[in-house]
């Protein structure tokens, strides 16, 4: 059991600054977020695509905001958990139990949601009967590659990772690559790769094409894949895989009794507290009259929040409003030596 | 200000009048209509905002920037009608477009 004052969920910019200012005023927190990285949004969706919006920062990219976030809440230690989704909450006395998809459990006395528009997740192929292959011949991403050694594998999509899988796995196996268009959106120099391999027999590329039904017993044998004007191909394949990006789901944060209207918890705009006491919301996935879902209005509803986690963390003390320019306390946390 | 006709998975109709200046995919979210997502709020980067455009009104919509085809490829059942609603903007141009909204986003 992990003891903090205070939960973050979702690591993405508002997350970040939202520990940063929980760390100015002297409160401890951890965070928790579903991808294997920090940057939420900016780091999955657009790391390379400039913003040009944040305060005093002409330009930056999804990345470099990230990074500098991370330098900027350095001093505060702030234990970061990847990979890991909130399952659950239960409120214990006055404090909360928080138990994480692999069984972590945090004992806090508030939680932050920061969590974007909710976790991301891989998107699925649109056919039904995929969801019985799932996991067992059907992937949406690879953990142990050499499975696929010497056996037929089905690679849908057009991005990088199904050019890069496409590609590293002609080594080993024998691939097919679909795709429903003859343009690609990964990387130029992929896509004339694969296009070579295609010439020499080495894969086979279908272009045009888009799951039409898998079929097989215990495990898939044949996918049926259809042609923009109709024409319908049988492939054998011992494994199909899609990579379609990815999308985001609310998941558990709507079984936590929040009021929750179009995929966003509704705050107050004092503190950005939900209609459960010792629950904010901020960032993208919270609502209020005028809600803008700019990066800035996250770090403003994060730094109130913080300082509406305080009279959970610490009911007997008084927090004061001070300047990092000139508090002593602030300073000290920071690390900054004089 | 432009009728756009929005067919929604429920088989229901609904024709709204938008402003000009809105994208279709804010008609949509600010009439309640549902099975628009636009999770990223449209930015081009999450392809939940996907709709089909009526074949005759394909070739009178402003062309696809870089980017909405790529994004288009992560879209729930995409066709060669597949348009993201959230880079239509709205104008008298558009007045009488019909859409139809997909069953799911993802």
């Amino acid at each position: 059991m992990i003891k903090k004052d205070v939960l973050i969920i979702g690591a993405g910019p508002t997350g970040l600054f939202c520990g940063h200012q929980l760390g100015i005023i002297g409160l401890s927190c951890e965070i928790v977020d579903n991808l294997d990285k920090a940057g939420g949004q900016c780091i999955e969706l657009y790391p390379d695509k400039p913003i040009y919006d944040i305060p005093a920062v002409p330009e930056c990219t999804g990345e470099e905001l990230t990074n500098n976030l991370l330098q900027q809440i350095k001093p505060f230690n702030i234990k970061f958990h990847l990979n890991e989704r909130v399952e659950e909450l239960k409120k214990i006395e006055k404090r909360w139990n928080v138990k994480t998809s692999s069984g972590i459990e945090f004992d806090v006395a508030a939680i932050v949601i920061a969590g974007g528009v909710g976790s991301f997740e891989p998107r699925k192929f649109p056919v039904k009967e995929c969801e019985k292959f799932e996991g067992k011949s059907l992937f949406y991403s690879i953990k142990d590659k050499s499975i696929f050694k010497d056996k037929i594998v089905s690679i849908f999509g057009g991005g990088d990772s199904a050019l890069d899988w496409a590609l590293e796995l002609s080594n080993i196996s024998k691939v097919n690559l679909i795709h429903r268009r003859d343009g690609f959106s990964g990387a130029e120099s992929s896509v004339q790769k694969v296009k070579e391999l295609n010439d020499q027999g080495k894969l086979n590329l279908f272009t045009k094409y888009q799951m039409e039904m898998v079929s097989g017993d215990k495990k898939i044998e044949v996918v049926k894949i259809k042609h923009d004007e109709g024409e319908i191909k049988e492939i054998k394949s011992d494994y199909v895989l899609g990579f379609f990006g990815l999308i985001m789901q609310l998941g558990p944060i709507l079984n936590w009794g929040l009021n929750i209207n179009k995929k966003t918890v509704l705050v107050n705009t004092e503190n950005f507290e939900t209609n459960v006491e010792g629950i904010f919301a901020i960032g993208d996935i919270c609502s209020y009259p005028g809600k803008l879902k700019l990066i800035l209005s996250g770090f403003h509803e994060g730094a109130l929040a913080a300082r509406g986690c305080f009279k959970y963390a610490k009911p007997d003390e008084k927090l004061r409003f001070e300047f990092t320019t000139t508090s002593k306390a602030a300073q000290e946390r920071l690390g900054i030596k004089k | 200000m432009a009728k756009i006709t929005y067919y929604t998975h429920d088989s229901k109709t609904h024709t709204i009048d938008v402003q000009n200046g809105l994208t279709v995919m804010e008609g949509a979210i600010q009439n309640d209509i549902p099975g628009i997502d636009a999770d990223c709020g449209g930015g081009m980067a999450c392809a939940t905002c996907h709709v089909y455009v009526k074949e005759e009104w394909l070739s009178k919509l402003p062309k696809k920037e870089d980017g909405e085809e790529d994004m288009l490829d992560m879209a729930f059942e995409p066709k060669s009608n597949s348009r993201l609603s959230c880079q239509l903007i709205v104008s008298d141009e558009l007045d009488g477009l019909e859409v139809n909204i997909p069953s799911k986003q993802g």
